[in-house]
């Protein structure tokens, strides 16, 4: 099989470790974008080298962004004493997308999982702890996954606040908006039949 | 090779990007793991929690190979436990114990049932924690380290048992005990089918199951206790 050139090849190479594509469709998003290099390489590359210099994780609350303190966490509109608990930085961009919460983010990095030996010190609940106990918050909300592991996390930090005097909540859980109830698994059904509301 | 069977997720874990490892307590082939393709879609993740039970067809072209599980959803315990704390615990408790103390493809039918009926309990009744303790007492049976609680060791009396020894795993009475009660470990009532079973006896319990499972299981498998069982004594500690 003929190659491409070297410097092409190191370029399909690390493009292969990116999430969603293996060696062939890496081939093809190289070769797409050598094509429109002047449209699509040139642009991506300087916006690469703008985020490797000036990406990083905020320092309150564990979201990435440009600064050592996010946007979110500088914003003093977002100051109204709620904490949303997430646990990756996907699920915050995933909040935010759905523009309904105006408070700010705490990002643990994770949740409790005994298989993978993960448990509160590898986790950011101590600095969750920390801002809990200096920025005037009054209201938690554990946004964490509807799955043991993440339930677990959720049951283990409502433990440790529960002398703290904050207000402590977690998101309901049932039946998606467009979901039909024949393709739902038991267990869903079961919760929302338990979370069921008057009408 | 091919298998089909019944049997109870332990734990899942990421393999490659949409695949994962999955780990589970069968009735005729034991504790085993397999490749669940496509175990991280939106589909599988809610069926692949601990806890759930699962129909399994397992194939793998040698016996000794890792394999792949083709899975159907039998029920999920996810709902019934996650809204309970101690409930919680118990079941990742449950799910740690069995894969810190089961070697893997052996089969222990017994063990298999009462750990369906224990993990069924978690969502029905408040008094589960006393099945835990007599699962972990079976536990230590299956495995070949049980306690002999029937009668006391020094005097041979059936009657007034109040201690275990920590090196025999047999019961001693008030009596027989004297002045190495405080050395011996104790027996609630409860081990023995009597009492009302207050979440003080059963860490009580928990204690002295926990000292045979720590000195003799977890010593001879190299391997400290899950924490999730100290999470959960510690819960119920908590409760009592």
């Amino acid at each position: 099989m003929t190659q491409a050139p070297r410097d092409i090849e190191v370029l399909i190479d690390l493009m292969a470790k990116l999430p969603g594509l293996g060696p062939r469709s890496a081939r093809r998003a190289v070769l797409h974008l050598v094509k429109k290099r002047g449209a699509l390489l040139s642009p991506m590359a300087d916006a690469m080298q703008t985020v490797a210099a000036t990406a990083r994780e905020c320092v309150e609350c564990g979201n990435i962004g440009t600064a050592d303190t996010c946007a979110i966490c500088s914003d003093p509109k977002r100051a109204n004493g709620e904490i949303c608990v997430v646990e990756d930085v996907a699920d915050l961009w995933a909040m935010e997308r759905a523009q309904v919460f105006q408070g700010r983010y705490h990002v643990l990095g994770g949740t409790l999982s005994a298989l993978d030996a993960v448990g509160p010190d590898e986790l950011r609940i101590p600095k969750l702890m920390s801002r809990i106990a200096s920025d005037g918050i009054s209201e938690v909300i554990l946004a964490l996954n509807a799955t043991i592991d993440g339930q677990t996390t959720v049951h283990y930090i409502a433990d440790q606040l529960e002398n703290s005097g904050v207000r402590m909540t977690s998101l309901a859980q049932g039946v998606p908006i467009g979901g039909e109830l024949d393709y739902l698994d038991d267990g869903t059904i079961s919760a929302a039949l338990k979370a069921r509301k008057s009408l | 090779m091919e298998w089909r069977d019944e049997g109870v997720l332990l734990s899942v874990r990421k393999h490659g990007e949409t695949s994962v490892i999955i780990d589970v307590l069968t009735a005729s082939h034991g504790r085993h793991a397999g490749v669940v393709r496509g175990g991280v879609s939106r589909k599988m993740t809610p069926i692949l929690q601990p806890g759930s039970q699962l129909d399994l067809i397992w194939r793998a072209r040698l016996s000794d190979h890792l394999g792949s599980f083709t899975v159907e959803p039998i029920r999920s315990r996810t709902a019934g436990v996650m809204n309970d704390r101690l409930a919680l615990a118990g079941l990742n408790a449950i799910a740690a114990l069995v894969r810190f103390a089961l070697p893997e493809r052996e089969a222990h039918p017994g063990l298999f049932q009462g750990t369906v009926t224990l993990l069924d309990l978690l969502s029905v009744t408040d008094a589960w924690p006393l099945a835990y303790l007599r699962w972990e007492l079976a536990l230590l049976d299956e495995l070949g380290f049980g306690l002999d609680l029937s009668r006391c060791a020094v005097t041979g009396s059936f009657d007034d048992l109040a201690y275990v020894s920590p090196r025999t795993g047999r019961a001693v009475s008030q009596q027989g005990a004297g002045e190495w009660a405080d050395r011996l470990l104790p027996l609630p009532l409860c081990l023995l089918g009597q009492g009302d079973a207050s979440d003080r006896e059963i860490v009580d319990g928990l204690s002295t199951t926990g000292h045979f499972l720590a000195g003799q299981l977890a010593h001879s498998v190299g391997k400290q206790l899950p924490a999730a069982r100290d999470r959960l004594i510690d819960l119920l500690a908590r409760q009592g």
